[in-house]
């Protein structure tokens, strides 16, 4: 390591101002902060030691929690294909196709994040934020296996220059940047993000394969297509990361150990989504009802949503995915501890009631996120309002 | 006793170094420095030259607006060096001792006979005035202003702290003389730590006493006043050490002069960590003389979180019962923030300090990082037992709104009372420097 710390002291005056390179001063930096602990000490005026953390230690926090997920989405996706096209595979086999579809994706939106990051960074003259190393492993997750990289690659540049880089980086974003990502692909190519054809991947399908997510199913009173086991496992078709409750919950319980993520945020989510659930399926409306044209009984989308049992609902579609990884990213979920109950349970409460109450629109997890990230704010004012109105209460009651 | 007052949040940083209660005997510093940075607020006029013969007691400098402050020489000798700054800033004063006694009798005063007016005079005249610290703000305090209460901590729980209960032990009945002249300035409320074991602080006379249990800020003095008496606008109060509080009272009850303090010589890097008797403003070269195990370190006048850097043949601060010397941590690592860390100290649980129970770690002043925007949440608040949002006001503090900065409760805080905030904080943002920013403004706008 000396030698190569004796490299990077050679070159770096190449990067200072007045150097050769100056314009790559901010990659330089980051590079070489991601290979070596800056040497900076404590200065006057301050604490002169201080918590060995740092945000590049809770990022890769993260990026590890994400790890099982990714894995078994590289499996999921060839396992999902092999069954599409009938053919048996090896586990390898199997592997091996999953990995060569979400590689790409994955280089894609590291290569178009980092690069707009590392850009803008330049621009203002400041250091490279590590934030981008979770979205970049986020959003490939939480795509089809099947979407063309072009839009990931525009979705990411969007996403990262839109939704964070405008707002003033990491740490100022109101929304999270991974799922304003995956809302514009939904909203710009819906074609290529939801449907029976997208999950995957290229080939003939075999006859009778309809290739129906889980959640589709549900709206069609079929949820039975999928037993519990199958989707909590995650061997259901899906989003690359999102299908596993099994892999996201083991990521889960790295991010609550480590208390990179916020156990309140996430239990609320839960307990939101479950009770809310539940309630639908004591008071939602019925299943079937009479069609006046035909006179017969059918199957009405609500009802079927509805009467989904609610343990189903929390592991089908992107509602673990979405409680554990997103809902709990710190910058634009709650900063007030009691906020962070509301803000969560509202989430939970909100996804539920959009897949239910909206038949054409399955997925209600990335809209109820974003929703609150959009109140999270709100909620903090009201919430730090109590604490202001202690504090003026106790100078009327000295007087 | 009073009632328990336990706090849950906060943070004991288990750092290397601790003192056993033991004194070891330092020969007595030839120089001693007065340095007007340690008091904020206090514009210095120095009243001496280089080469004037001072007694111990004899005014140095004064403040430029209010010149019955006056900071005096702790011994008897001559002035030896004026050193300034930038702007020629007054750094410090420096006198040379000439080995005279350093008690000087200035006359016992029966503190019953005397009212405020006269004991705060005689505080004046003295050069004890500075002694206390005016809140809001942490400034050297107004004599012509009125004070809701005077504040006494009497443990302090910062990394590797001085021991109260020792270092008080000899001097009760000055300590308690003291406080019957702080009770002729305003109310005093003393707070203990519920194992302290200093009669001279469980049974004070005259004061109300509050026991208080918990992780450190739990002896910080601000922490103590937000539970017991917190302070509103427009309200103002003093704060005073215990080693203070002794000297007051040798004054009052002796008529003695006293500027002896003890100081705790602790951290990682101290071969013999041990309590020294020594003076105040005393050089700490004698006390460092073969006592540094390492050549890249950092000597600090006071604890880890608050104190401030001084070279090896610099002077203790005006306030500062400890000096502390740790490694200096001006190297590269490589992955750092990859590595295990089993050796390092973390709040956080992604290291694994948290697993460790007891054990202890050498901590050095790296960084450990670069500075980032507010990312993590509730980490601030973990090591804050007030009802305080602190990191919307800091938030406030840097939009410089000062509307919500009040509102938000920046007369309750001082440095000292979020110096474990900006320990635990990930973006590594210097709040101590944020909040006196705010102090200042709030000084300048609002008064």
């Amino acid at each position: 390591m000396k030698a190569l710390r004796n490299y990077i002291d050679k070159v770096k005056p190449n990067f200072m101002p007045g150097g050769k390179y100056e314009k790559l001063r901010s990659t330089f930096g980051g590079f070489e902060t991601f290979l070596f602990t800056p040497n900076t000490t404590n200065q006057p005026g301050g604490v002169h030691v201080r918590d060995a953390v740092d945000l590049k230690r809770n990022i890769i926090v993260v990026v590890l929690a994400l790890i099982p997920a990714l894995l078994f989405g590289m499996y999921n996706t060839g396992y999902q294909h092999y069954h599409m096209t009938g053919e048996t595979a090896t586990f390898w086999e199997t592997f091996g196709y999953g990995f060569l579809t979400v590689l790409p994706l994955l280089i894609v939106t590291y290569v178009v994040g980092l690069g707009i990051e590392f850009s803008v960074a330049q621009m203002r003259g400041e250091e490279i934020n590590e934030g981008f190393l979770a979205t970049g492993m986020l959003i490939p997750l939480i795509v089809p296996a099947d979407v063309p990289l072009w839009m990931v690659a525009v979705a990411t540049a969007f996403s990262v220059i839109f939704a964070k880089e405008v707002f003033g980086g990491t740490g100022m974003n109101i929304w999270n940047p991974a799922l304003i990502a995956r809302a514009f692909l939904f909203f710009a190519y819906p074609s290529k993000m939801s449907g029976d054809s997208v999950w995957y991947g290229a080939g003939e399908a075999v006859d009778g394969f309809t290739g129906a997510t889980a959640l589709s199913l549900a709206g069609s009173g079929n949820y039975e297509t999928y037993s519990f086991n199958d989707a909590f496992l995650g061997f259901i078709p899906g989003s690359i990361g999102e299908t596993s409750a099994l892999a996201i919950l083991i990521g889960a319980v790295l991010l609550l150990c480590t208390g990179v993520a916020s156990w309140k945020t996430m239990c609320s989510v839960f307990v939101g989504g479950a009770v809310t659930a539940f309630l639908f399926n004591q008071f939602g409306p019925d299943i079937e009802c009479l069609n006046p044209e035909t006179g017969k009984m059918e199957i009405n989308a609500v009802g079927a949503m509805a009467h989904l049992p609610w343990m189903q609902h929390l592991v089908i579609g992107g509602f673990c995915f979405g409680a554990v990884f997103m809902a709990t990213d710190p910058v634009t979920s709650c900063r007030t501890e009691t906020g962070k109950y509301i803000f969560g349970l509202l989430i939970g409460a909100m996804a539920i009631i959009i897949r239910v109450l909206n038949p054409g629109y399955p997925e209600g997890m990335m809209l109820a996120i974003l929703l609150m990230n959009t109140f999270a704010p709100l909620i903090d004012h009201f919430i730090v309002g109590r604490n202001i109105a202690m504090r003026k209460n106790r100078v009327k009651a000295n007087k | 006793m009073s009632d328990v007052i336990k706090l849950k949040k906060g943070l004991d940083i288990r750092l290397a170094g601790r003192s056993e209660t033991v004194y070891s005997q330092v020969a007595a510093s030839e120089l001693y420095a007065i340095k007007p940075t340690d008091f904020h607020g206090l514009v210095p006029k120095v009243t001496v030259n280089v080469g004037d013969k001072v007694a111990a007691g004899s005014e140095l400098m004064h403040d430029k607006q209010h010149p019955e402050i006056k900071l005096v020489s702790p011994v008897s000798g001559e002035v030896v060096a004026v050193n300034r700054g930038e702007r020629r800033k007054v750094l410090e004063v420096v006198v040379k001792a000439d080995g005279a006694p350093q008690t000087v009798n200035v006359g016992a005063a029966d503190v019953k006979s005397l009212n405020r007016e006269q004991v705060i005079e005689k505080l004046l005249e003295t050069g004890a005035w500075p002694y206390f610290k005016q809140r809001p703000y942490n400034i050297v305090a107004d004599p012509n202003a009125q004070f809701k209460a005077i504040f006494i901590s009497t443990f302090d729980s910062a990394p590797l702290a001085p021991d109260y209960d020792f270092i008080i032990s000899g001097n009760e009945a000055d300590f308690q003389a003291g406080l019957d002249v702080l009770a002729k300035i305003a109310p005093v409320y003393v707070g203990i730590h519920n194992n302290g074991t200093s009669k001279a602080f469980s049974d004070a006379k005259g004061v109300t006493v509050t026991s208080f249990a918990g992780k450190h800020p739990a002896g910080c003095v601000g922490i103590q006043i937000n539970h017991v008496n917190p302070i509103n606008a427009g309200e103002k109060v003093l704060t005073i050490q215990p080693q203070e509080v002794v000297a007051i009272g040798k004054i009052f009850s002796k008529g003695e002069l006293d500027f002896s303090r003890v100081v705790v010589v602790v951290g990682s890097e101290i071969k013999r960590k041990s309590y020294v008797r020594t003076t105040l403003g005393a050089q700490v070269s004698n006390m460092l003389k073969d006592n540094i195990a390492s050549d890249n370190v950092r000597i600090i006048s006071g604890n880890v979180l608050t104190g401030t850097a001084i070279p090896a043949d610099g002077f203790l601060g005006f306030y500062d019962s400890q000096v502390t010397v740790i490694p200096e941590g001006d190297q590269y690592e490589f992955m750092g923030w990859l590595a295990p860390g089993f050796n390092k100290f973390s709040a956080s649980h992604t290291f694994t300090a948290w697993l460790t129970g007891n054990k202890e770690y050498v901590l050095n002043t790296n960084t450990h990082g670069e500075h980032r925007a507010f990312v993590m949440s509730n980490e601030l608040e973990k090591v804050l037992p007030m009802d305080i949002y602190p990191e919307f006001l800091f938030k406030a503090i840097m939009a410089q709104d000062i509307d919500k900065m009040i509102e938000l409760g920046i007369y309750e805080v001082v440095e000292e009372d979020i110096a474990l905030c900006e320990f635990v904080c990930t973006s590594k943002i210097a709040l101590q420097k944020v909040l006196r920013n705010g102090l200042d403004l709030m000084i300048k706008e609002v008064g």
